[in-house]
């Protein structure tokens, strides 16, 4: 940074002052989730039989499912802005669209994972909720609330590579300017990283 | 004052004509310096709103028993009250204002980094703002849970909580975003020559600041978001009733709201010593101490939230450590002080209003800080807790700081934001009967903590009575002091000051521009070749 700091001010375009700015941002996004995974670890350490007991109502096959669609989709938009790069914008394109596909996949399975435990009478604020032991409740409303928070974390990245996909299609995104598709793709792999905690701490921890 | 004409054809950012005129100009505007100008003048709308609501609060205590307004009436005021101060006034305070204004043009930039953004700030602020204030008079009443909405309290309170923590959660955003465009400005646009270690002392506060505003403020958001979460859907984080913690709540609440007093006194500290310098017309004492004791303020300050709750229920080693490291904090601020006394030994000090603003700030402060370590150590915080006396602190620290700081820059910068110079021996008047009339509200606070009146309650023991009075009287002297001042800043405005470029001879790159600026600032990028404070 200390040898481009000089030749700036005048230029009204600054792709390295977006990209610090983008990753600014998902530092203050990773400490948005840190306060919830310290309220997770607390609870957890002092309710660890009923977090276990909880942990079994959810099915593992849906977490997994759900990890490798997004483990894809960051590879897909990572390929993306590669292709951008190499002037392959048919390829960008493509990619965008299959990162879009796999996100909606995401929210289509959550909705059923979601749906089923709503039919059960499990949600927050449920009669179903309010009978629960404490600890099974405190898992629970955690899942609902990071999963879901996480969601809308989804459904925000996919504004934004929906954003980045008109901009390559118009051609405003092209070989020499395409940081908002990079950074679009920075924030996706947050969303990705995220889930990547949350699926072992909801599903897999024993 | 040579090029002093030449630039005198280039319209000024006041007078600027864009795509729009008028209120739509401002309101559209990603200038930073008409931005920095509009927290302003929403800010002191807030301040002053906050200040009558102080008003009121000392005119109950005049006497034991209701005077105005029962105990709800009053626990709703309190709360408002701290909201508006604490949220809208002393958080963004300093940093919004004067760093919006001031910092590009310190670092010789044209604007900030993302100027779209700045103004998307600004909204959200408003918008935040006009929330906060809204659960005032909305829904079922007040909020009465004092700013800190404590668990399970406020979860259970039926008074308006969820409008309250929703505007500040607003803020937040609003102070994260600021604080980012801020970074980046810093690592970008510094002009040409300017290192890092050139950069004028109120730049690295801001940047410091900036640091605590991205990585605290998100888990007060997500705090408040859980408080929310929990009165709409039931569901058990902090209601010991059902399986939650309230310690969790406090630990969480004040791992951001402990560094946000380093959101609010940094920019203080760093508006005090440009002053310092500027009217002492000598070069800083210490340039690189100054530098690193306002990073270990911002990085320290992170680590001391624990002694906000020693009465909470915590571990004794847990408690040690808060008071250890707290005490620590002290250590970079002493830091400051030392060196702001250093650099005046020997100065040529110009004395004029900013500069004695700089000088009650450093009184004041000092009050503030030293009563700060009665309330660090373990032992005598346990006596002095929840009373009057932690009013008193933390007044002397956030109004006596960040407020008379305030002030301060207001007084130093001013002739640069207008192009106008107010009248100095009225603002010196007015600052003479507001600090009068600030220690004589404040300080028998201390005594009656000592004494043991609790904070909080619209009623008091008869033994706490002739105190009392005291105060409130002295709650009138500070607020005609204050009418003073403003009255004079506002006269100042409507043109009976001359135009002046550089009234205090200050080295820093914002004086050697006209007054008022023009749109970006300058009309070439200035190529730095010398340390920020070049007094031969």
């Amino acid at each position: 940074m200390e040898t481009t700091a000089t030749h700036h001010a005048d230029m009204h375009r600054d792709d390295d002052a977006s990209k610090i700015g983008m990753w600014l941002f998902i530092f203050t996004e990773i400490l948005l989730f840190g306060g919830l995974f310290i309220v997770y670890s607390v609870y957890r350490f002092r309710n660890p039989v009923a977090f276990h007991i909880a942990h079994q109502e959810l099915s593992i096959t849906m977490g997994l499912i759900n990890t490798i669609i997004l483990l894809i989709s960051s590879a897909t938009v990572a390929i993306s802005i590669s292709a951008i790069q190499k002037k392959d914008r048919k390829m960008s394109m493509m990619m965008l669209g299959m990162t879009l596909l796999f996100a909606l996949i995401f929210l289509v399975n959550k909705y059923f994972e979601w749906g089923a435990k709503f039919e059960h009478g499990m949600y927050p604020g449920s009669d179903l909720m309010t009978m629960l032991s404490h600890g099974d409740m405190l898992f629970f409303s955690l899942y609902f609330f990071m999963t879901g928070l996480h969601a809308v974390h989804i459904i925000v990245g996919m504004v934004l590579l929906s954003v980045s996909l008109f901009k390559v299609r118009n051609g405003a995104i092209h070989s020499t300017r395409f940081v908002l598709l990079e950074n679009s793709g920075l924030y996706w792999h947050l969303v990705d990283l995220i889930w990547i905690f949350l699926f072992p701490l909801f599903y897999l921890i024993h | 004052m040579t090029e002093h004409t030449e630039h005198k054809h280039e319209p000024n950012y006041l007078e600027y004509r864009g795509k729009y005129t008028g209120l739509m100009g401002w309101l559209t505007s990603t200038d930073h310096k008409r931005i920095g100008l509009m927290y302003f003048y929403a800010m002191m709308t807030f301040f002053l709103s906050g200040v009558v609501m102080g008003l009121l609060m000392k005119l109950e205590l005049i006497a034991p028993g209701e005077q105005l307004m029962g105990a709800q009436a009053y626990n709703g005021l309190f709360t408002v009250h701290g909201l508006t101060m604490i949220f809208l006034f002393v958080i963004p305070g300093v940093a919004a204002v004067f760093g919006n204004l001031f910092m590009p043009i310190m670092i010789g930039a044209k604007d900030v980094s993302f100027p779209r953004l700045n103004l998307f700030s600004w909204y959200l602020y408003m918008i935040g703002a006009v929330i906060v204030l809204s659960s005032q008079f909305m829904g079922d009443g007040p909020p009465d849970t004092g700013w800190t909405f404590y668990a399970p309290y406020s979860l259970k309170t039926q008074t308006n909580v969820v409008a309250a923590v929703t505007g500040a959660f607003i803020l937040g955003f609003s102070s994260i975003l600021t604080g980012l465009n801020f970074i980046v400005t810093m690592h970008r646009l510094r002009a040409p020559g300017m290192g890092w270690m050139r950069m004028p002392l109120f730049c690295w506060t801001l940047y410091g600041t900036g640091w605590i505003q991205l990585l605290a403020t998100p888990v007060v958001g997500i705090t408040f978001l859980m408080v929310i979460a929990e009165r709409m859907l039931g569901i058990g984080f902090f209601d010991p009733a059902i399986g939650g913690d309230p310690i969790l709540y406090q630990h969480l609440f004040w791992i951001y709201s402990h560094p946000a007093v380093y959101i609010m006194i940094l920019p203080a500290m760093g508006a005090i010593t440009e002053i310092v310098i500027t009217f002492s017309r000598k070069t800083v004492f210490g340039y690189s101490a100054m530098v690193i004791s306002s990073m270990a303020i911002a990085f320290v300050g992170y680590f001391v939230w624990g002694h906000h709750m020693y009465t909470s229920g915590m571990s004794t080693t847990a408690r040690w450590v808060f008071s250890f490291i707290t005490f620590l904090v002290a250590i970079p601020s002493a830091i400051k002080v030392f060196n702001w006394t250093a650099t005046l030994y020997k100065g040529s000090i110009n004395m004029q209003t900013p500069f004695f603003w700089a000088m009650g700030f450093i009184f004041v402060f000092m009050i503030g800080g030293f009563s700060g370590l009665v309330l660090g150590s373990l032992a005598t915080d346990i006596h002095v807790h929840d009373t009057a006396f932690v009013v008193a602190h933390f007044h002397y620290i956030v109004f006596g700081g960040t407020g008379f700081a305030f002030f301060a820059a207001l007084h130093y910068w001013y002739p640069k934001i207008y192009g106008k110079i107010y009248n100095g021996k009225i603002a010196n008047l007015g600052l003479v009967i507001f600090f009068i009339g600030f220690n004589t509200l404040y300080f028998p606070m201390f005594i009656l903590g000592i004494m043991g009146m609790p904070r909080r309650y619209y009623d008091y023991l008869e033994q706490f009575h002739s105190l009392n009075i005291v105060s409130t009287i002295g709650s009138w002297v500070m607020a005609t002091g204050l009418i003073i001042v403003i009255v004079n800043l506002l006269r100042a405005r409507k043109g009976s000051g001359k135009e002046i470029d550089n009234p205090w001879d200050g080295r820093t790159l914002e004086w050697q521009i006209s007054s008022p600026p023009i749109l970006e600032n300058f009309e070439e990028i200035p190529v730095v070749d010398h340390e920020p404070y070049d007094y031969k």
